[in-house]
């Protein structure tokens, strides 16, 4: 009976980490779809960012509850997980509580879980009340509808359930292992401390032993299951962020936020235009001719980089940057959250595209352009990196949004018509507006 | 009060065969816009003053191409940085000071890849090293005592993490500096970067400028200290809207700091 226990353990195992494996090759896969840009520059500064804004926190706590609630739910969750190591051992061997040998360490190592998953509980429990009682604006605008808001309570539900299982599933422990219960005894008497679960025996006391084996491997199982589950829920969800913020972070923009990349193609074509030498009516070099002329900007998510790509399936849809964006704030439809939602959405849509055409995208006639991201939102952009800024985890919406403007004004000369007229007076005149070059340095003659 | 006032021009000091020690990019606004060339003039003042040696470019200068890079046409913004990077090298210019934000981000951070090497300082961070060298002197003059809460342009300010030099002058004017509740780090946008300043806003429920101008008015300024010619419109506009522009006024920190030595 318990090999077959030991047997189902083993499947289940395989299972989960078997399609999370699966996950993670789309995962890779769809980012692999953006365009290169090298960001393997200057690995101690990428380290040094990857652990002050995602292991420490840093922006985080800029909004102290919010932070301090997540600081306690992050560090707890991960913490408490070592303990899912002692939990498969146990369920591969059908050995009980195998890292007791560890004796006085053992014991603070599992009450300090315990404390942690009391921790984790009620910042959760934090978390649901500030989402669906306070009713937190950030959390309630219009990209948070449907999946987006049940996704967020999810994963609440989630660790509420598996804390309440750990801890119940030690309780059952602890009193089968006081009735001195076969397999669940050892001979130096209790192993582990449980400051938190013994006030949960009084609930169960009266069972027999035999109910209380069912109880607690009822609680091991769902627990286990609980986290294999939870682990595969990942690729669909915003918690993504728990794995993808460490690259995310290391491969952040390190340069000053207000420097903008400068479009290599573009540089080539402006070069050209410059040399006095250059024949403009050479004959194409032959090598290159069958060369599609690159495409500048970005309509669709293949034309995005990357790390813009690999910041959408980051994005925690917090809503910090979009709280503190002009555009959105004075009621502009932009909000950078929705950006980074819609290239995200965009992405998957592609990437499931792909995946029944055999590895082929088969032109859907969509993009992101128009039916995700409508010109209106990308207008509106002031520039100003408010929500950059913001992002507690190196997101960069800002830089979708100029690339996509790239596209509207490169492409298809579709620049609301006033910015058209200032640029052509750039052009013509050397400013924004129609006044001659010539009458540049008048100022300095007027009274 | 106004006088004409001496400019040199980079054409006159290579005609000399002399080399200035820094470039004033004035840049577009300080060179055409009404309010900003008073900005304008008050620089070249305080230049003036603590016997910098500068010059201007005059009308080789040429829009440094930000505007168009915001708004995503890359090519202008190329077009023009090759102009301007040609000019600048042609004079063989290492430093360059500018009055505004946006031509300072662009020259500082944009034109080096594509050619153009350069010491550049936004004009808070000039006077404040001209005073750190005890070249300028800064008083309170008129301005001692007045409540002043300082609007950070996002291209200083996030841009390039410049949040002090403007301030530094201020305390240096004795004036009381009263923060609003967004400044720094966290300052809100006056609403004119990306090339909205050229563009009706898109459809919404209040202008931006607005929106700063209430965080401003919040914090119950004598005057708004401005350090970017947009800004400073932008602001302007805010407080007219608000039917204050008899009480409070918006001036750039170097306005201030001229008109405080009564220059
Ligand atoms: C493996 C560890 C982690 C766990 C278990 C975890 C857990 C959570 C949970 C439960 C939420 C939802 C909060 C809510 O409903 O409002 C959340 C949100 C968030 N997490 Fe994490 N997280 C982890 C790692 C990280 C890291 C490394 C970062 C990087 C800075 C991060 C950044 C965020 C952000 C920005 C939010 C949005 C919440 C807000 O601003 O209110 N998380 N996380
Ligand atoms: S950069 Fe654009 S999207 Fe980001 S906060 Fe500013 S206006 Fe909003
Ligand atoms: S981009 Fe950053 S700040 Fe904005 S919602 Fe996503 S995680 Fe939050």
């Amino acid at each position: 009976m318990a090999l077959v226990g030991q047997i189902l353990f083993v499947i289940a195992l395989l299972f989960g980490f078997g399609f999370f494996a699966r996950n993670v090759k789309k995962l890779v896969r769809n980012i692999r779809l953006g365009k290169e840009v090298n960001r393997n520059d200057k690995p101690n500064e990428r380290f040094a960012n990857m652990a002050r804004v995602a292991l420490g926190q840093s922006k985080m706590v800029k909004r102290p509850i919010a932070g301090f609630l997540h600081i306690i739910v992050y560090v707890g969750f991960v913490i408490i997980n070592i303990e899912v190591l002692e939990i498969i051992i146990d369920g591969i061997f059908g050995t009980h509580r195998i890292f007791s040998f560890l004796g006085a360490t053992y014991d603070v190592l599992i009450g300090s879980f315990e404390i942690l998953a009391l921790l984790v509980f009620i910042g959760v429990v934090v978390f649901w009340i500030r989402r669906n009682v306070i009713r937190i604006k950030r959390f309630w605008a219009n990209e948070m509808k449907g999946w987006p808001k049940n996704d967020g309570n999810n994963i609440l539900y989630f660790e509420m359930i598996l804390m309440v299982l750990f801890l119940l599933m030690n309780a059952t422990d602890f009193q089968l292992q006081s009735l001195g219960a076969d397999h669940y005894t050892n001979e130096a008497g209790i192993v582990g401390a449980f400051p938190i679960s013994q006030f949960l025996v009084p609930l169960i006391d009266g069972l027999s032993i035999s109910s209380l084996i069912i109880v607690e491997r009822a609680a091991w199982w769902l627990h286990i299951l609980g986290i294999l589950f939870f682990l595969n829920y990942l690729y669909y969800s915003k918690h993504l962020h728990i794995l993808l913020a460490f690259p995310n972070t290391y491969f952040a923009k390190l340069t000053p936020q207000g420097k903008f990349d400068n479009l290599e193609s573009v540089k080539k074509e402006v070069d050209l235009m410059m040399d006095p030498d250059a024949d403009p009516f050479a004959a194409p070099d032959p090598s290159v001719e069958a060369e599609e002329p690159e495409k500048f900007g970005a309509s669709d998510v293949k034309d995005l980089n990357w790390v813009q790509l690999l910041n959408s399936y980051t994005c925690t849809e917090c809503g910090r940057c979009t709280s503190e964006c002009p555009a959105n704030q004075t009621g502009k439809k932009l909000s950078p959250r929705k950006i980074m939602m819609d290239t995200r959405d965009r992405l998957e849509e592609v990437g499931a595209n792909i995946d029944a055409n055999k590895g082929e995208f088969k032109d859907d006639g969509k993009q992101l352009l128009n039916d995700y991201i409508s010109k209106e939102e990308l207008w509106a952009c002031t520039t100003c990196n408010a929500c950059v800024e913001a992002c507690p985890i190196g997101i960069d919406p800002l830089s979708i949004i100029v690339e996509m403007r790239r596209y509207l004004v490169m492409e298809e000369s579709a620049a609301p018509n006033e910015l058209n007229i200032a640029m052509g007076n750039i052009e013509n005149n050397g400013a924004p507006w129609p006044y001659n070059q010539m009458d540049r340095l008048n100022w300095a003659e007027e009274k | 009060m106004e006088e004409a006032i001496k400019v040199p021009t980079m054409a006159e000091y290579m005609a000399e065969g002399k080399k200035p020690e820094v470039l004033f990019w004035v840049g577009c606004m300080g060179s055409f816009d009404d309010r900003a060339k008073k900005v304008t003039k008050a620089l070249v003042k305080l230049l003036t003053k603590a016997g910098v040696d500068f010059a201007v470019l005059g009308t080789e200068e040429s829009c440094t191409g930000d505007p168009a890079k915001r708004a995503g046409n890359e090519f202008l913004f190329q077009m023009q940085a090759a102009q301007n990077i040609e000019v600048l090298n042609g004079y063989e210019i290492e430093k360059i000071v500018t009055a505004c934000p946006h031509c300072f981000n662009t020259i500082k951070n944009e034109y080096p890849e594509l050619g153009g090497n350069y010491k550049v300082m936004h004009h808070t961070q000039f006077l404040k090293s001209l005073l750190e060298e005890g070249k300028l002197k800064v008083e309170g003059g008129k301005f001692k005592g007045k409540r002043i809460t300082f609007h950070d342009p996002c291209y200083l300010g996030r841009a390039n993490n410049e949040y002090e030099a403007p301030r530094d002058l201020l305390r240096k004017l004795e004036v009381e500096l009263v923060e609003m509740k967004n400044c720094k780090k966290k300052g809100l946008c006056c609403g004119a970067g990306g090339g909205q300043m050229f563009k009706e806003p898109e459809a919404g429920d209040k202008d931006i400028n607005v929106l700063r101008t209430e965080q401003a008015m919040e914090t119950k300024p004598d005057m708004i200290a401005a350090g970017c010619p947009f800004c400073n419109t932008m602001m302007n506009d805010g407080v007219k809207s608000k039917n204050k522009e008899g009480e409070i006024e918006v001036m750039d920190v170097a306005e201030m700091i001229a008109q405080a030595d009564e220059l």
